[in-house]
Parts: structure tokens; sequence; C-alpha cells
């Protein structure tokens, strides 16, 4: 499988909501609803106090529980990678794969099929990366290949401290967020 | 009756409603771009930076902005508001035609007319002025690249007075005392060299949040670089969370905290002595006055401990020349704003950081021939003697001493062109003085997208189209590298909203002024400008950016020696042009209003990223990821007025002045005594019908008024809030 990730720095996020407006309008998503999203969590007592901004989304993981989930097999792996899609004629919106995505990563449209952050993979496709990380002003979001070791999200991994959320469900998630 | 009732245009008779257009049973799910793409060049409007980008039309359809990768204002990447830019052209509540204020039955109302009619009306009541008041009693209020044009209809006329409040209630302070120190402002962009910076101190800035992007690109550049970050602030903004030093300074007190830092610069001989020597005056005054302003005693003004303003201080010296003070951009906040930024241009000095790589570089544009036009008449009378004379420093106009000259029957001004600039949500406590200056004007004419407070005060309504939909002036700011930039309409104008080239342009020709605009579309005079420089609009609708080599250096070159646009010829420390005027010749600290009895908290606002002041609350791409502001107030103060997270509130000022309803957010990342808001909310109008209503707006709670007596500007941190908890809460 290849896996494609994305390493975001919290360092450098400044929590604008840029990464939203990017992923709704490339992919026209629809009012009131979004792929990604970002959340703030401060933490200490004034006037020690330390803020992190994360953006966030599907992680792609290379363990999928919602793929698992569908019963269906609406959910799938695009070209032998680890970017988790939904075929939208195939999925019945029964929501299984909501309440297995330890993210609350996903969706439902108003025609009633279940979506989700792609990865831009028909950005991908084309060499590009995904809006989000296209658009971002700080350029704090980085996508690439990870089984690349030369490739920035494998060398901005390599050196720099990390985590990703919820990796006790064993989801094997692929956003990182550099701390 | 009034002359001028407000008038709301949802109570228009023949408004057009829109109904919401749903597709269904639509099956084929086409990937993003598969269809026919359309790409035109644009200059973003949404703020004022004006970044250049493509729009992208799909099928027909508006489908997504992005940046230019050759634009050094964006460097290919827009920003939140720029990616929703569409939203502005798609919000269904738009002007939609021109409007003319009609009374029927006694009762004064909006009624939709031809732009044939408006003219009309507009020349006849600008001739009736002229003759009876002389050609130079017209002015414009404006904001936004658009307003050259009506300028150019207006100096053509005889009527030059033209103001923007960027100056007064935003920038003014700032420009003035770089120039008062240096000869020159600062300028937008900003000449700021952060990118390259070794240590950058903000005082008050919140940059990130205040999201102009190439600055706060190259400033996170800076902490992607490692670079020491100083944030002065009363909250924990998004800088100061990527500082390695917070000093959550006493609201009003950052001139006491400047003076410790040059104190000690001096004294630890810290400071470039050299550059000093060789390109300022009046450093031993300099000297001989901050002696007595040690770090302990800005501690007892400041609350920021001595050896934090001396280790600050030192780390600022360690990396001079390479340390940006920064000098802010919306400064107008306890009417000592000039000698505050005065004193950032000092430390500025003493750092050597003026032209040098990391502090403030020198900018250029491209040099272009004017286009040619006629000379305009000579004025009657001096607008700038008539209107502010009372602050001969200020080098621009002063919006709310315009509105002050339109009051009165014998008042200076009878007519007004308003473009772009939604005054009552930007000017603070001028509510009843709009009241009254409309009544006595003679013409008021409010060009804009949107039906803003201001337009309830017009007699005529032009609407505008949106950047999307027309050609602006070309971009040649000042910048690092010089480039043009040129905004193509990707759409065509909805409704009947029209260019403002084209609205300015039919104005003059009703006025036998058609010379000023000798063209039938604006890209004739774009192409004539572009063909100076080997150019033309062809070349620039295909490329949208094009890149000119510097002819100057960026930075002074090591030990040269330079005169300054001063009248000295030197970096002024001392100012001789502010003793001569009767003001303090350096800055000297004077104490912020004090708190009034009982309970209250400073009432601090701000920027948000999502939105532009309140132009962008009811664009709905925007609106959805901001609907309304949160006043943050620290949990003691949660518990003093005893409210929770998530409640809403009213704020109530000294002076008994009552907000909208407001959500608290109860935070760690604000100082006790002090509240924090998002500015730009809390528009009562029913004609925007998502921002209606939503949030609390701080400009009406503004009323203790600190005017600068040197720039004229407005300080707007006089006032303190106390919090009424809702009842029904939701």
């Amino acid at each position: 499988m290849i896996r494609y990730a994305m390493v975001i720095d919290t360092k450098l996020c400044i929590g604008c909501g840029d990464c939203v407006v990017a992923c709704k309008t490339e992919n026209k998503v629809p009012a009131g609803l979004n792929r990604d999203w970002v959340v703030e969590a401060t933490t200490g007592t004034y006037p020690d106090l330390k803020t992190e901004f994360r953006s966030e989304r599907c992680n792609h993981c290379t363990k999928p529980t919602c793929l698992y989930a569908c019963p269906t097999a609406a959910t799938y792996r695009w070209e032998g990678t680890n970017i988790v899609l939904v075929d939208p004629d195939k999925c019945t919106g029964c929501g299984a794969c909501i309440a297995a995505c330890p993210y609350d990563a996903r969706l439902i449209m108003n025609e009633g099929y279940v979506s989700k952050c792609t990865f831009c993979h028909h950005r991908v496709e084309q060499g590009l990366d995904p809006a989000c990380v296209a658009s971002c002003p700080t350029n704090c979001m980085h996508f690439g290949v990870l089984d690349d070791p030369n490739s920035t999200v494998s060398r901005l991994l390599a050196t720099r401290e990390h985590k990703a959320m919820h990796e006790e469900t064993g989801n094997e998630p692929q956003v990182y967020y550099l701390t | 009756m009034k002359r001028r009732e407000f008038i709301q245009l949802s109570a228009t008779a023949g408004a057009a409603a829109m109904a919401p257009l749903t597709l269904t049973g639509c099956k084929a799910r086409p990937l993003p771009g598969e269809g026919e793409v359309v790409q035109t060049p644009v200059l973003c409007n949404v703020c004022f930076w004006r970044c250049a980008g493509t729009v992208s039309v799909e099928n027909g359809q508006p489908w997504k902005i992005e940046g230019n990768p050759d634009d050094l204002h964006s460097n290919g990447r827009f920003c939140t508001r720029g990616d929703a830019g569409l939203g502005m052209y798609t919000d269904p509540d738009r002007l939609k035609q021109p409007m003319l204020r009609v009374t029927e039955n006694g009762r004064q109302r909006f009624k939709p007319v031809s732009w044939d009619e408006a003219f009309d009306y507009i020349a006849e009541k600008m001739n009736k002025i002229k003759e009876e008041h002389g050609q130079d009693r017209l002015c414009l209020f404006s904001h936004g690249s658009g307003g050259n044009f009506f300028r150019r209809t207006l100096r053509a006329f005889g009527s030059p007075a033209y103001t923007a409040p960027s100056y007064a209630q935003c920038r003014g302070p700032r420009e003035v005392a770089f120039a008062l120190t240096y000869g020159e402002g600062v300028g937008s962009p900003d000449r700021t060299d952060m990118e390259n910076s070794r240590c950058i101190v903000l005082i008050g800035s919140h940059l990130g949040e205040n999201l102009h992007n190439g600055q706060v690109q190259t400033w996170i550049e800076a902490v992607r670089k490692g670079a020491t970050m100083i944030t002065v602030d009363p909250r924990f903004s998004v800088a100061a969370g990527k500082s390695k030093h917070w000093l959550p300074i006493k609201p009003g007190t950052d001139i006491a905290l400047m003076l410790a830092w040059m104190n000690v610069l001096i004294n630890e001989n810290l400071y470039d002595a050299d550059y000093i020597a060789r390109y300022a005056s009046g450093f031993d005054e300099l000297k001989a006055h901050v002696q007595p302003y040690t770090p302990e005693w800005a501690y007892g003004q400041t609350g920021i401990r001595p050896d934090v303003i001396r280790t600050t201080a030192r780390e600022m010296a360690m990396a001079a020349p390479a340390t940006l003070v920064h000098p802010g951009r919306h400064v107008t906040w306890y009417g000592d704003d000039t000698q505050r930024e005065r004193a950032i241009a000092i430390l500025t000095a003493l750092l050597g950081a003026w032209g040098r790589e990391g502090g403030y570089y020198e900018q250029e544009n491209v040099s272009i021939p004017s286009f040619p036009l006629p000379d305009p008449p000579a004025p009657a009378t001096n607008w700038r003697d008539e209107v502010q004379g009372d602050f001969p420093v200020a080098p621009s106009g002063i919006s709310q001493k315009f509105i002050d000259a339109s009051i009165g029957e014998d008042a200076y001004f009878k007519g007004w062109f308003v473009y772009s600039s939604n005054l009552g949500h930007t000017i603070p406590g001028v509510t009843e003085k709009l009241a009254q200056a409309s009544q006595d004007l003679d013409l008021l004419v409010v060009v804009d997208t949107m039906p803003y407070g201001i337009t309830g005060y017009a007699d005529v309504i032009l609407p505008e189209c949106t950047y999307l939909e027309r050609l602006d002036p070309m971009r040649n700011s000042p910048e690092r590298e010089p480039s043009l930039a040129v905004s193509v309409p990707a759409f065509e104008p909805k409704y009947d909203s029209k260019p403002g080239w084209w609205i300015a342009k039919q104005i003059a020709e009703r006025l036998d002024l058609g010379d000023w605009f000798p063209w039938d579309d604006y890209s004739e005079e774009l192409d004539w400008q572009l063909r100076q420089v080997g150019s033309s609009f062809e070349e620039m609708r295909r490329i949208g950016v094009k890149k000119f080599p510097r002819q100057t250096p960026k930075y002074f070159a090591p030990g040269e020696n330079r005169s300054f646009r001063t009248s000295s010829g030197k970096i002024e420390l001392y100012s001789q042009m502010l003793a001569d005027f009767g003001h303090d010749p350096l800055p000297v600290f004077t104490p912020p209003p004090s708190k009034p009895e009982g309970e209250f908290l400073h009432l601090n606002y701000g920027r948000a990223p999502a939105h532009t002041f309140g132009r962008t609350i009811n664009n709905p791409q925007l609106f959805e990821l901001m609907p309304e502001n949160t006043v943050w107030i620290h949990p003691v103060a949660a518990s003093t007025f005893q409210v929770s997270n998530g409640q809403y509130v009213r704020l109530k000022n000294q002076d008994g002045v009552e907000s909208n309803a407001v959500r608290v957010r109860v935070t760690e990342r604000i100082r006790p005594d002090s509240l924090f808001m998002a500015h730009g909310f809390g528009h009562n109008s029913a004609d925007l019908s998502l921002a209606n209503g939503r949030g609390a707006d701080d400009q009406g709670l503004i009323t203790r008024i600190l005017v600068d007596p040197i720039a004229g500007s407005t300080g707007m941190r006089g006032n303190f809030v106390t919090l009424i908890p809702e009842e029904a809460s939701a």
C-alpha cells in the first residue's frame, strides 16, 4: 500500500480556517457541511499558557475501522493507497461508518450518502497537493508519500516531535501534528 | 418631518425576492475540475491588501479563487477571506438597482430608478451646490482602490476634498510618526522585512488574527526560522502563543514599556552607536529624556517585571539590526498614538533597523507616467484649512472632521460621495452626527455593493458590481520587488450593478467633464499605462502579475551616508517639528483613563481572520465560518459578573450605551481586567439577512473618543464595559 500522509506544523498554524474554506470551495461542499475543521486547544493558566491549533479531517488510516464497518463496500481504498473514499452509488447512508470513525470525520450529504475528506485525490492524481495544503497561508501543512524517505513529510516526521490523534485505537491514522 | 429619515432597503416596495435554487436528482458526480474550466486574473478586494490570484469558473459556474504564485502579496496562497471571495459575488442581499429617496404620502422610501434618472438627479444637485455654495463643497469618503474613479470626477468638478477612515481610524498616527522621524511613512503593504528578522516585537499587533496575507506569511517565516518573538498584548493572542516572551501588559501603558526599553538600550550601551552617529539627530536629548524611565519605574505602570524588561531589551539588541519592532496597523488607541508610534520609530533607530535587513526595507514600485488628464479647476478655498486646520501635521483627510464640517446650515461641505465606507460602523461616536449631517447636506450619494447601514442616509444609492465583475485600477504597490497586477472581470455584473469606473465616468459626462475619462472602456487607460512599461492589457489579462527588476537597493549599504526626507536630513529622534507645533518633542508617557467606580473591564477589540471589519459578515461562506463574535473574559471576570461560558450577555459602557446580545467566551487567554471582542459584528439591519443582529458591535460602545492632538485620529480604547447577563440565554 502506498501511504499518503499529511503533516501539520502546530507551531506555525494560526487557526485562520483557510483550510476549511479552501476545501469547501475546491470540493463544492454544500453550506452547513464540512470535511475539515480547526480545533483550538489551550492549556495552562494565565499567564503561563499554550495554545495549539489543529486542522483536523479524515486520517486516512491504514487500518480504517470505517471501511471494515461498511456493509456495502461503499467505503474503499483509492488505487492501492491508504486514501479512503466513499462510492455514493453503493452507500445506503446506514451510518455504520460514522459510528466506527474515531474522528467524527464523516458527514451525511443532503442527498443521503456519506461523504468525507478525500485528500483531494483528484488533485493528487495531477501531482498537486490537497486544496487545504495548497492554500494554507502559513505553509504549515505538508502532504506526500510516507514510504519515500526523502519526501517532505518523511523528513519532517524524522526530525520533529510529533503526534497523531487517537493512536490508541490501532487505526494507524495518517494525519500527523508536529508539536 | 426629517429631511432624511433613515430607511432600510427591505422596506422598499418592489425589492426583488430571491428564490433558493436547489438541484435535486442530479445523479452524475464528476470530480471537481473535470468540466470546462475558464480562468481569469483577479485582484482580491475582500480586504485591501489586494492579493493577485485566479478565478476559476467550471461549466459556467463559479468554482474557486486561488493565489497567483508570482504574486508577492500572496505567494500563491490566498487567505481565508480571499478564498471565500465568491461569496461577495453570490450574496443574495447585494444592492441590485439604483435607488432614489422619494417622499410619497408623507413617507420617505427608496424607489428603484434607472441609472439615467440617478445620474440626472446627482448632476442637478451638484450643479446647484456649485451655484449656491461653490464647486469645492463636495467631498469623498472612500476605502478601496475603486474610490479613485470618484476622486477623479470630484477633482474635475473642483472638489478635491477626500478622506479615508483608514487614516484617522487606523494607520494615521503610525504614518505621521514615521514621517516625523524618518521623513517617510511605513506604507501599505508595510515595509517590514520580517522574513529576515531574527527578533520581532509585536505591540498589540495580533498578526495571524489580523490576516494581511503577505505580512502574515513573512512573520510566520520568521517563526519557522526560530526568530525570537516578543509579544506585548493584554490578551494571549495567536502571536503571543508563538512567542518566547508574552508580556501581558496593563492596557494603555505601552509607551512606559518602550521608554524603559530605550533606557536599557542606551544605559547598557546596547544601541547601534555607529548608526545613530551617522544618521540620527537628538540622541543626547533622548538619552537625558529616558533617564528617569527605568525598568523599575515601568514595572509600576505596566505590570511587566523589571527583569523581563531588561531581558527582552537585551534580546532585541542581540538580534539587531535584524530586529523588527512592528509598527502595527490599527493604532488609534489612547489618543497618544503618534507618540507611541514615535517610540517605536525611535526604538527602531536605536536598534539600527530602519533600512536594514530584517528591519524595515526600502520599497520600490514600477515607475509609470500618469495617464494624461486635464488640469483641475483651482479651488476657491483650501479644504484642509477649512476642515482640519487645527491638525496642521495631518497629511490626509480626517474623516470625523469631514462629518463635523457637514453639520449645520453654514457647513463647509454640502455634498458627499461615500464609496465603500460604512461610516457608522467605522468611525466611533458618529451615529447621531451622521443623522445630523444627513439633514443638512444637499446631496448624499452612496456607492457600494451591499446595503450597509450608511445606505439608510443616502439620497441616491448606486449599486457597484463586485470586484469579480469589474475592471479595477491595476496594482503597483511599493514592495520587495516592483510588480504590476491586474484584475479582469470573471463574471458579467449581476442584477443592474455597474463597475465604479463606469459610474464615475457617467457622472462626469453629465457634468460636461467627459474629457477626464477619455475612453469608452477603462481597459484602454490600463493599456496605455501598461504600454509605457513595455507590457499591454492583452499580456496582463493572460498573466495577471508581472515582475520588474529593482532599480534601487533594498537596504542601506554598510557605512553609507545618506540624507533623510526630514527637515534636518537626519533621523529625528528629537522632533523639532513637534516642538514647534507645541507637542512633546520626545515621547512622554501619559497614564490611560482610569477605570470607573464599580465592576468594569477594559474594552479591547481586534480582528478575526475570517472577516474584514463588518464588510464580510454577510458573505455566506465567511458567515458560516464565523457567524458572530464572542466576548473573551477571564474566569475571574466570569465569576465577578456571574456568567458562564457560552452565555449571552449585553455589554454596557460607562456612559450607559448597551450592545446587542453577545456570547461569552471564558478563557485564560486574557487579563482579568480586560475583555476582547472581534470588530465588525452587531449589524442591525434586516437588509443583511445573515449578519442582522448577530454578535455585538464594539464601535457603538466607544463613546470616550481620545483624539490624538498631532494626527487628529480617534483613539478608541478609552471605554470600559460591564456585563449584563441575558435572562433567557441560549
